[in-house]
């Protein structure tokens, strides 16, 4: 390949500048291909976020891009509003014609024949593909360390891990490999390795956008969002992917109601317990007072079953994941079930154990109920509150290999982002700054059902007050 | 011993089409043990009135009109795409049952 860095070019860090530089004619798309390809061979070795890189899709698309801005000209932006951006899909995404694993050797050589909804809809709407991210396989961990391929690791400081499961589309995204990527959060996928990495993660309502053609791990927990370095591109990114999907019968459109001008963000004090990291704590208590400035109401709420999120997520999830990955029989497509790893096999072996004969009523349905439980704290707290605020993991990303050995611990890492899957809420990860070692900081807005609006307000007003300019790691 | 010995994790394994090493079933039954132990801390929690939460969204008996579209149809070819033991257009798969005489 005879790509060359262009020194000149400085890589875009939101929608806008990637935007902006195409209009202005500062780069092609094809030029901003090539950086991003350059970018990833250069030092991707190290971190492990890639799974596949899509060149040659990615050169067509990017192709097709510099066609329609010399057809169109600035129109082309209106009519495809991701017109250049360059997005990678966590490799639990089918797209049709690249390689398809979930992280897993099962899926090894796994060709998908059609693509997911969201794929198509980013593709439809002017997106770059520019390859699949590493993932724990079957998006089973929050360290990274479950991926087949090997583990990925953080950007800003390669001894840590990147978290999990989304750890490769979290990395990709904070080193700079791509402008946007996708992800999957079943009990935190997407909220703890943006939080790890210090870039921007947004889980959506469940229900609202569709989950066609995405690898399912736990079917009433699962739902698919993305990250970026800013609030706005992530609100820009949903306002494409949400929506109901005739192939997806779990979606439906619901108009998130205008903020109020006066918002009110809630403390809930069973987020801050013993065991939070004092770097993590002050982080998120800073964020609060810089909400308390700019007008926002502060007030002390309560969650009182917060701490039955963790065992309840540890029955649904593997309950319905031994359900879903029954379907790996190494028939159709795919190796057979001796390629599962340890820890498919582990929440397999869980699942199928809750679910057996006997065991039912005492585990999956009580855990069905103490989920109601939970549900009925938001609802209440939601009549008080917009938004809660809280931190998203207990410490900042830990070392690789300190939590492999012992399964229960890594599962403790979900203990602050479960509970919003269980209720089917949005949550939006936010970095705030890192700790003394230089690892990135960051807290988590959560609300009501489909009040996406109220976080993207909430965000961005954040962001505007800190003047947040995006590093990138290195 | 713990919660699941390694009699269940056998059995449990039967069920879920697993093959497991020796070393395997010893720590699943240990690991699953401690897991079963910490998630049985929701028998604390009363919901004798209580309803189950299945989903979130409501939905209900969702349906749309049984259309065929062309651009979504997945040709023989393409669905078969996925397998290299195929014959005549067929998945080839393993015997289930086995004849008396062998």
């Amino acid at each position: 390949m005879n790509r060359k860095m262009n020194k000149n070019m400085k890589l875009p860090k939101s929608i806008k500048e990637t935007q902006d530089g195409l209009a202005k004619k500062k780069f092609s798309a094809v030029q901003l291909v090539d950086e991003y390809l350059t970018r990833i061979e250069k030092y991707d070795g190290k971190i492990n976020s890639f799974l596949t890189v899509s060149d040659e899709l990615a050169y067509k698309q990017a192709k097709n891009v510099d066609k329609k801005i010399e057809d169109m000209g600035l129109k082309a932006f209106e009519e495809y509003p991701l017109l250049g951006v360059v997005v990678a899909h966590k490799d639990l995404f089918l797209v049709k014609g690249i390689r398809t694993t979930a992280g897993s050797k099962v899926l090894e050589d796994f060709i998908p024949t059609y693509s997911a909804t969201i794929v198509k809809r980013l593709e439809n709407a002017g997106a770059i593909t520019i390859g699949k991210t590493n993932c724990d396989a079957w998006a089973h961990g929050a360290s990274g360390e479950n991926s087949d391929f090997g583990a990925t690791t953080n950007p800003w400081n390669t001894e840590y891990v990147p978290g999990g499961s989304s750890s490769g589309s979290a990395a990709a995204v904070a080193a700079q490999f791509s402008l946007m990527t996708t992800g999957t959060d079943t009990g935190g996928s997407i909220r703890q390795p943006a939080n790890f990495c210090g870039v921007v993660g947004f889980k959506p309502t469940y229900g609202a956008v569709p989950r066609y053609g995405v690898i399912a791990m736990a079917s009433s927990l699962d739902s698919v969002g993305h990250f970026g370095q800013t609030v706005e591109d992530v609100e820009k990114m949903f306002e494409i992917t949400k929506g109901e999907d005739k192939k997806d019968s779990t979606v439906i459109n619901v108009k998130s109601k205008s903020p109020k001008t006066k918002l009110k963000i809630g403390i809930p004090k069973e987020y801050f317990i013993d065991g939070i990291d004092p770097e993590v704590k002050k982080s998120v208590e800073e964020a609060t007072e810089i909400f308390k400035k700019q007008g926002v109401e502060l007030v002390s709420v309560s969650l009182p079953h917060t701490k039955y999120a963790i065992s309840v997520y540890y029955i649904l999830q593997p309950a319905e994941v031994s359900s879903n990955l029954g379907r790996y029989d190494g028939i159709r497509y795919g190796k057979d079930r001796t390629s599962m790893g340890a820890e498919a096999k582990r929440r397999i072996m869980l699942g199928t154990y809750m679910l057996s004969a006997g065991y039912y009523d005492a585990y999956y349905l009580k855990a069905q109920k103490v989920r109601s439980k939970i549900i009925e704290d938001f609802d209440e707290v939601f009549k008080q509150v917009d938004a809660i605020i809280a931190p998203v993991s207990p410490t900042p990303a830990f070392k690789l290999g300190e939590k492999t050995e012992d399964p229960l611990q890594m599962y403790l890492a979900d203990i602050l982002t479960a509970a919003a899957n269980i209720a089917g809420i949005p949550g939006l990860a936010i970095p705030s700054g890192s700790t003394r070692k230089g690892l990135p900081l960051g807290f988590q807005l959560m609300g009501a059902r489909f009040s996406e609006d109220v976080l993207f307000k909430l965000g961005r007003l954040y962001q505007k007050s800190i003047n947040w300019d995006p590093k990138g790691a290195f | 011993m713990g919660i699941i010995s390694k009699k269940d994790v056998e059995h449990v394994a039967k069920l879920a089409k697993l093959k497991l090493s020796k070393v395997e079933i010893d720590s699943y039954s240990k690991q699953l043990s401690e897991i079963i132990a910490f998630v049985k801390e929701l028998e604390e929690v009363d919901t004798t009135k209580v309803k189950a939460t299945s989903q979130t969204t409501g939905l209900e008996n969702v349906t749309r009109k049984d259309e065929i579209s062309s651009e979504e149809l997945l040709a023989q070819e393409e669905a078969l795409s996925g397998s290299e033991k195929i014959h005549n257009g067929y998945f080839v798969v393993s015997a289930v049952f086995e004849s008396k005489d062998e």
